[in-house]
């Protein structure tokens, strides 16, 4: 099939970066084009190239077998180029429709929105392309998978051709991924074409026709998903081979170093959030906690951190009765807390790296003398946590809002990791991260484990449940439904599992 | 790194009031006198030594809004209160200084600690209103200031805490003994309030305590995030009523100086005004203490050299133009060099990220 878009040479520099360099891509009409690398590798300036967002420096663009000069978005949506944004550009309080058309009314006398016929035009794209939409729903009540349809629908009402979808899954469950996927190969059987960029090998495997990999700012090699594997994609991306998580032998210790009792979790609304919570970790094991999000795990949480009570039961951490302890004691104790939404709870974003690092071990040595900060301790301790963790920064006095979301990461799993903690409690610890931050992190909770910590590793990640859990406790609305052994059961029977399917 | 954040700390400032000038500049062009001669006469007048002693006395005053608001802005609270709060520490200041008879310095001593006092509670209600009712301190603090002028006014009356000297109009409080005033220091025939070295003290321990202390990371910590702050153990909204009640302690000082080096009694001719100079002289400052203080001077300077304006046929109220202006051209130059900054800073983590030959170079 010939080529829909074909991108040669292209560079892009920024003063003291090379952003893109010797950029080729060639995608075929009606196919779905997977883009993968690291983040940082360049993936996001070359999209908004071809969006028209930035100008190349060199190179050349060709799209439906003409040359290009996109000098604005509006230059790719009138060529046929659109783009599905990894954050929704939604207005909650306006219908489908009403979003959809925004900005491209068709209208009568110029002024007058001409809404049977928008809404016609509407229906007929979501009949066509099986996008299962209600253009006269309010968007407030649509989930995520929805509103993922409805740019999706805004796209293709403005006559894209080629659809640049940025890590859409990152934002989808499971099942909606699933849905994605087939309005995705919907789309192309009716000959459009969809470039997907994502980090998630085994998606790029399972939808794309074609995958380009890039590596530090220029494409490194082109695949067939037939031709190729994981691990391979992987060592392209990262341009070497992985570390891999050293499962060691299991050492559990007789310490529970967490303990549910009974805990029940009720909000002040009266929904019952957390219903007879049973759990014991031990030192040195790693407890996964599956189950999709939102059912109860980030107040299960919250329990654990002092920052709830429980309505009834008992938590006890490291032998501390948790309700009645400070959030700061519990810490003091030897818990490390890697949360699950990073710039909002893990990190100040403003604030230099060295100050995050002090962030959560401000109360006691080594970052704390009596009632002083230790500089000098926590500038020389983010140094450490910067090179064991390989986390791409000029130096510790950059603002954490100036580094990308792998490396903040990575910077939150080494403070947390620092000085021996006990109890580890991570919450999505790789979400967002490439394949070469998650084996890293991956590695050092593997070290923590040997070490003698107990582990709670909240995860939707099947991949990383069963790569590191030495159980699997599946939470659904509220209750433990099952405790799993990870060497006897399938990613299948744990999928199902969180659903709330009674099995296994 | 620190120097270039010197060197943007200050162009913005600098920026902003250059910006000002010009459009004050404009305006008197259009008002057909001579700029150039106008900003001359206010310079000349303005640093007069005379009149230099006075803007001194008056910074200090600033100086204490400015940094009371500082402490509230790094909590991301806007203390419109120090104009109440600061009544009250100057208030009670005088009642209390009047009432006792203690040795000199530790009688000083006790005023001042009672002033912080006043302040302080007197903020406490709106950190109390906020961390427990969920009530916006900026709608509390404007009514707690009407509260507190009602209030001191009622207690002024003569059956109370006041008396009416005479050949006087303006009710006031007691005077304070000698034993407790503060000392002048003499020059140029005024009269330099030795408060200003305490007000020194109070700006370098405020920055101390900030940048130094757990206390004080703990603080910016829960006005920068206040889950993120949480989640590493700090009790958040005890730390902000904290943070409030020191932003009032501290604007309950704002009035001292004049109290016990000039009037020696509280009276109702003591100025409002105070909380948005306060909020501006910070905002200029950049929370500062350094910054706080050439701004609190230049406001100073500005208001006591407007006058000689008026003898030129311009309305002195110029001045008032002009701080606006750069209240406003400050805010804007703040934010467009924040951005530069963090542009910066994510050039050089994008030149570690993508290890070019050019990128290597460049470094």
């Amino acid at each position: 099939m010939a080529d829909v878009l074909e991108v040669i040479g292209i560079e892009k520099k920024y003063p003291g970066v090379i952003a893109n360099r010797n950029v080729s891509l060639h995608v075929a009409e009606g196919s779905i084009h997977s883009i993968i690398g690291e983040n940082g590798a360049g993936k996001s300036t070359l999209m908004k190239i071809l969006y028209g967002l930035v100008r190349p420096d060199a190179g050349h663009i060709k799209a439906f077998g003409k040359e290009v000069n996109l000098k604005s978005p509006q230059d790719a949506i009138q060529l046929g180029i659109g783009m599905v944004h990894q954050h929704f550009k939604l207005a909650d309080n306006a219908t489908v429709l009403e979003n959809v058309i925004l900005g491209s009314e068709p209208t009568r006398f110029g002024f007058v929105v001409k809404y049977d016929e928008a809404r016609k035009k509407l229906q007929e794209i979501a009949d066509n392309y099986g996008l299962d939409i209600d253009p006269d729903e309010s968007l407030a009540n649509l989930g995520v998978g929805e509103r993922q349809r409805v740019e999706i629908a805004k796209v293709l009402f403005r006559g894209a051709k080629i659809l640049i979808l940025d890590e859409p899954t990152a934002v989808l469950v499971p099942q909606e991924v699933e849905e994605l996927f087939a309005n995705l190969r919907e789309l192309v059987k009716k000959g459009l074409t969809v470039l997907f960029i994502s980090h998630k090998l085994d998606e790029v495997l399972s939808i794309a026709d074609d995958i380009t990999i890039m590596r530090q700012g220029t494409t490194v090699a082109s695949r067939k998903p037939k031709d190729t594997n994981k691990k391979e994609l992987a060592e392209l991306m990262v341009g070497g081979e992985l570390p891999k998580p050293r499962a060691g032998a299991l050492k559990v210790s007789e310490e529970k170093v967490l303990s549910f009792q009974g805990a029940s979790y009720i909000r002040d609304d009266g929904r019952q959030i957390l219903n007879d919570v049973n759990l014991d970790i031990h030192g040195g094991e790693i407890l996964g906690l599956a189950g999709v999000e939102g059912n109860g795990q980030s107040e299960l949480i919250e329990l654990i951190m002092g920052l709830l009570k429980p309505s009834t039961g008992r938590v006890e951490v490291l032998g501390l009765d948790a309700a009645t302890t400070l959030t700061k004691d519990i810490r003091n104790s030897g818990v490390a807390y890697i949360p699950q939404d990073r710039q909002r709870d893990g990190l100040l974003m403003t604030a230099p790296l060295w100050e995050n690092r002090v962030l959560g071990h401000q109360f006691a040595e080594p970052l704390a003398k009596n009632i002083w900060v230790n500089k000098g301790a926590a500038v020389e301790d983010s140094k450490r946590v910067v090179e064991e963790f390989d986390v791409r920064t000029p130096g510790v006095n950059v603002l954490a809002s100036a580094l990308s979301g792998g490396n903040q990461q990575k910077f939150i799993v080494g403070r947390e990791l620092s000085g021996d903690p006990k109890l580890i409690v991570a919450a999505q610890p790789t979400r967002g991260v490439d394949v070469g931050a998650q084996a890293i992190i991956w590695d050092h909770l593997m070290k923590a484990r040997s070490a003698g910590a107990g582990v709670l590793l909240v995860s939707a990640d099947l991949d990383e449940l069963f790569s590191l859990s030495d159980r699997i406790a599946v939470i659904y609305n509220g209750s433990i439904v099952s405790v799993l052994n990870p060497s006897k059961t399938t990613p299948d029977a744990l999928g199902l599992a969180m659903t709330g399917a009674k099995s296994a | 790194m620190t120097r270039s954040r010197l060197f943007w700390g200050t162009i913005a400032p600098l920026a902003a009031i250059l910006n000002s000038l010009l459009l004050v500049y404009l305006i008197l062009k259009f008002r057909g006198v001579d700029p150039i001669e106008m900003f001359k006469l206010m310079a000349s007048y303005g640093f007069d030594p005379r009149n230099l002693v006075s803007e001194l006395n008056q910074t200090v005053a600033y100086y204490m809004a400015g940094v009371a608001a500082a402490i509230g802005f790094k909590m991301l609270l806007f203390n419109i209160g120090i104009d109440g709060q600061y009544r009250m520490g100057a208030f009670f200041g005088g009642v209390v200084g009047a009432a006792v008879n203690l040795p000199p310095i530790l009688h000083v001593v006790v005023i001042i600690i009672t002033a912080m006092l006043a302040g302080g509670l007197w903020a406490a209600i709106a950190g109390y209103l906020k961390v427990k009712r969920g009530v916006n301190e900026v709608i509390s603090n404007i009514m707690l200031n009407f509260i507190a002028a009602a209030i001191i006014a009622f207690l002024l009356s003569p059956s109370l805490l006041g008396i009416l000297p005479e050949g006087s109009q303006t009710l006031q409080t007691r005077e304070i003994p000698a034993s407790g005033r503060m000392p002048t220091i003499k020059a140029f025939e005024g009269e330099i309030y030795t408060f200003f070295f305490i007000a020194l003290v109070v700006g370098v321990a405020y920055w101390v305590m900030l940048n130094k202390t757990v206390f004080g990371f703990n603080l910016r910590a829960t006005g920068l995030s206040f889950r993120a702050a949480r989640a590493s153990g700090v009790n958040a909204p005890r730390m902000i009523f904290i943070t409030t009640v020191l932003s009032g302690a501290i604007a309950g000082l704002v009035g001292i100086g004049t109290l016990l080096s000039d009037t020696h009694s509280y009276s109702m001719a003591f100025p409002a005004g105070y909380a948005f100079t306060g909020l501006s002289l910070a905002l200029l400052g950049r929370n500062h203490p350094i910054g706080i203080f050439f701004a609190a001077f230049l406001w100073s300077f500005l208001e006591r050299s407007a006058p000689v304006l008026e003898f030129e046929g311009v309305p002195p109220e110029i001045v008032i133009v002009m701080q606006g202006t750069i209240v406003l051209s400050i805010v804007v130059a703040y934010e467009v060099v924040a951005r530069i900054n963090l542009r910066q800073q994510q050039r050089a983590v994008g030149s570690v990220n993508v290890e070019s030959p050019v990128a290597k170079e460049a470094n």
